[in-house]
């Protein structure tokens, strides 16, 4: 860490940002200061709508017309932004001051070759013959690890994987070397493993060049992994800046306490292995696997799941971990029957429904119910949350009248007001509407509660509210829960058994105690050392 | 890829054969003799049924359409009953003033309408968007006709700076050519620029908000860059389709603007035939747009593939 008194190349002075009218508030950031150092990595940290990405895309010059900076100064190396013209903040767009996005996936235009994307930046900023320019670009692909940069040059996005599309981000923010690189949550969208090799390369790039990076993230394992400094944000406002280990150990400020106290553990909690309940779902060489059919091509086929044979007791939570492709949520979808398995059996208690009829299935459709990752897609726009509780279990036969009735009991279940049972979805937070679709899947009483994600959109002090829910529920009515992560903390907080899946294969399967404690397969280890943050156990404060 | 157009070319059968059949049904189904037309106000009804026997309108339909369909798949179109000529030579004589018409009519549309819609996303919400939707409610909702002759009022009666109607072989003097084309394609772009500008602009908006668009704008690039080359080739796609899907209203359209501007191509040969119950001309004429339509929609798929590499069949 550099603390020299060097000139920061970054700062943010009394910065204020409004809102548009009708907003929940006035001001999207207020009042806000900090300073980026050369070289040094400043983490912003804050739960959506904490001002966070506002104040990126203001250093930037990048805001939406309807935001406005009100007051404060930004100063890029002493010169002020906020009172730059549009052809000045161009010129030092790439040059001085680069960002690197959240989604690496529609992050790059589709339908530009990485390499003319990247030689885009050098032709609009230097005089660079063609040459000079594509030999600078191979230069800085080979500096992000980028395989054969050569044929890399040529790729288009969709050709590449998310982690090397990130590092063809990283390639195009630092060909020309800027002092302040802005990342904003680069690594939320990415699996663990790249996830860390991503996180490393920012480090070891920015320490050589002395770069000073200002990065922005909701994940404390994140910041535990790479910051020297860190600010807290809460509706806007600076709640507590410093040293990350000060700051993630010695938190002063309430709103901190909450936020890292509501981390999850990687350490397993100990939960007794009970194995006495009766067994509510059991799969036998589960397996789907995709044909594509083509005319003339030999078709190809994807094994999206081979061979999984899983169980999950009465009163019993079994997760399912693994990143993304795993073939994790394939299995959830085969055994809620969303799609149909092609290979093996499924016993839902004593009922093999993996070959039922769709008509006979019917009936036993209530007995498995599944609960989505993103709450805001997974409810219909138009009709009130009664009714998107009801229609279940009014389907099955049930009347209005106790259908609505038991709606109530639900929406008391998730602590939710019994009375805004009236209500449309939009009127309700993300972490409200996972609620409701928790009540939803429990309305047709359910021996079996799959949640694909349930609780990754969710910003961490409410996923924490959420978990607890999760399991508060799975105790008092005894269900099996079948819950689909890639967040290892989150698996370890609420799993009795893990089974950990790569490339469709189950490769570990066991108590959770038994694979965090102890991973005996090497694609488990390789997952848990990747784990940011994880030689950090983030303290339980009282708030 | 050539397993898409083989299997694309494959299902233009299908197509052709309802088309087919649904002319034929129609034509022999809607009242009026042609042997009667033929035959001229004076003739006597044995003069009448002599012509019937001799166009084979005496068979029953059934066979009609064996001996017909059988005729066409040997490249053989029949003989015109009104133009006494054979309906190949017909169409070969009056395709170039409708071929001419459609290819300025396009160029003009895609030239004029894609800036716009581009312009009226980039400035959403301003007086040159505004301006833009009007434009495109009117060009919708104003018949083509009624276009034709206010153009054919101010440009060449006021004005006199074109002819008004008529039609010169590109063969025979290129600026004769040229002044004739002029008003009668503008007439059948309007429609056309209406709905290619308002696809323009709906396309490219969505595109506008995408994240590559913010990341060319991190890169300290123009807007004049971002527009052309970020979002107009990613909102390509869409616009071709609608291009392609509005071929039908050009083949509508050339029906009504050749009438008016007296250009004798394939819209004023169909309106001919049909007031003449022409059969052979007119079967062959649909059978003609039917090809060409699915045609052209299938090059236009194929060069999806030119702007997306995404795509691939």
């Amino acid at each position: 860490m550099s603390t020299e008194p060097k000139r920061p190349v970054l700062e943010v002075r009394n910065l204020s940002v409004s809102l548009p009218k009708g907003a929940d508030r006035v001001h999207a950031v207020e009042k806000v200061s900090f300073t980026v150092n050369p070289g040094e990595i400043v983490c912003l940290v804050g739960e959506s709508g904490s001002g966070k990405s506002v104040i990126a895309f203001t250093v930037m010059g990048l805001l939406a017309k309807a935001l406005k900076p009100t007051s404060g100064e930004i100063l890029l190396e002493g010169e002020n932004i906020l009172t730059a013209g549009e052809e000045r903040l161009r010129e030092l767009r790439c040059t001085r001051m680069s960002m690197i996005f959240q989604e690496p996936m529609t992050a790059l235009n589709p339908v530009m070759t990485c390499g003319d994307q990247i030689d885009e930046v050098l032709n609009t900023h230097t005089d660079l013959d063609p040459a000079a320019r594509k030999a600078k670009i191979i230069a800085i692909l080979a500096r992000v690890k980028l395989p054969e940069p050569e044929r890399i040059y040529a790729s288009f996005p969709h050709q590449l994987s998310g982690g090397q599309r990130q590092r063809i981000m990283i390639a195009m923010a630092l060909v020309l070397d800027p002092v302040l690189l802005i990342a904003d949550e680069p690594t939320t969208a990415l699996d663990v493993t790249t996830q860390a090799e991503i996180l490393k390369l920012i480090a070891e790039l920015q320490e050589g060049q002395g770069t000073g990076v200002l990065f922005i993230t909701h994940d404390f394992g994140v910041v535990a992994e790479i910051a020297h400094r860190v600010a807290v944000l809460r509706w806007g406002e600076l709640v507590e800046m410093g040293p990350t280990e000060q700051i993630l150990s010695r938190p002063v400020q309430g709103y901190t306490k909450m936020l890292i106290s509501s981390v999850p553990s990687i350490t397993p909690v100990h939960r007794g292995v009970r194995r006495d309940g009766t067994t509510i779902l059991r799969t036998e060489k589960l397996g789907k696997i995709y044909t594509g059919n083509a005319f003339f091509q030999k078709a190809r086929v994807v094994k999206a799941a081979v061979d999984v044979d899983l169980d999950i007791r009465r009163g019993e939570t079994l997760g399912i971990v693994g990143e993304s492709g795993s073939g994790k949520s394939t299995v959830a979808r085969c055994i809620a029957r969303l799609i149909d398995p092609t290979e093996g059996k499924i016993f839902i208690g004593d009922t093999e429904i993996a070959t039922m009829s769709a008509r006979k299935l019917r009936p036993h459709r209530r007995r498995v119910q599944i609960v989505f990752q993103d709450p805001y897609r997974s409810m219909n726009p138009r009709i009130t949350v009664g009714e998107f509780i009801i229609e279940g279990p009014m389907n099955f036969g049930l009347g209005r009248q106790e259908a609505m009735a038991r709606a109530r009991n639900l929406m008391e279940t998730v602590r939710l007001d019994p009375n805004s049972l009236d209500r449309y979805p939009h009127q309700f937070s993300g972490g409200q509407r996972q609620r409701i679709c928790i009540a939803r899947a429990l309305a047709m009483e359910p021996e079996l509660l799959i949640a694909d994600e349930a609780v990754s959109a969710l910003d961490v002090s409410v996923q924490k509210q959420v978990l607890e829910l999760l399991d508060e529920i799975r105790v008092r009515l005894n269900l099996a829960v079948l819950f689909i992560t890639h967040d290892l903390r989150v698996a370890a907080q609420i799993c009795d058994y893990v089974a950990v899946m790569s490339k469709g294969h189950v490769v570990e399967y066991g108590s959770a105690e038994q694979v965090f404690g102890s991973p005996k397969a090497d694609y488990t280890k390789a997952l848990f050392a990747a784990a940011p943050g994880r030689h950090w156990e983030f303290g339980k404060f009282a708030a | 890829m050539l397993d898409f157009i083989a299997r694309r070319l494959i299902a233009i059968i299908p197509v052709l054969g309802v088309v087919a059949v649904f002319v034929f049904l129609m034509l022999r189904l809607t009242p009026g003799d042609p042997a009667a037309v033929i035959a001229g106000d004076n003739a006597t009804s044995d003069q009448i049924a002599d012509i019937r026997t001799k166009l084979g309108l005496d068979e029953p339909i059934w066979t009609q359409f064996a001996i017909w369909i059988g005729n066409v798949l040997q490249g053989n179109f029949g003989e015109s009953f009104f133009f006494k000529k054979t309906v190949a030579e017909l169409i070969a004589q009056r395709v170039e003033p409708t071929l001419a018409l459609a290819i300025c009519t396009l160029v003009f549309a895609v030239s004029i309408s894609v800036p716009i819609g581009v312009m009226a996303a980039y400035r959403q919400g301003s007086l040159i968007d505004k301006a833009v939707m009007g434009f495109s409610v009117l060009g919708f909702s104003v018949p083509g006709f009624v276009i034709g002759y206010c153009l054919i009022y101010v440009f060449a009666i006021e004005l006199g700076w074109l002819p008004v109607q008529g039609y010169v072989r590109i063969g025979v003097n290129f600026w004769q050519f040229a002044e004739r084309m002029v008003l009668p394609s503008l007439t059948l772009s309007v429609g056309f620029v209406a709905l290619i500008s308002r696809i323009t602009r709906a396309s490219v908006l969505e595109v506008l908000n995408e994240d590559y668009i913010r990341t060319a704008r991190a890169k300290g690039l123009s807007n004049r860059v971002v527009l052309m080359r970020h979002a107009l080739r990613n909102a390509a796609v869409p616009i071709l389709t609608v291009i392609g899907l509005g071929i039908a209203i050009l083949i509508g359209g050339a029906v009504v603007t050749e009438s008016v501007f007296g250009l004798p191509g394939l819209g004023r040969l169909t309106v001919e035939a049909v007031l003449s119950r022409d059969f052979p001309t007119i079967q062959t004429v649909i059978l003609l747009f039917s090809v060409v339509y699915v045609v052209i929609n299938l090059l236009i798929d194929i060069s999806y593939t030119l702007f997306d590499p995404r795509i691939r069949y």
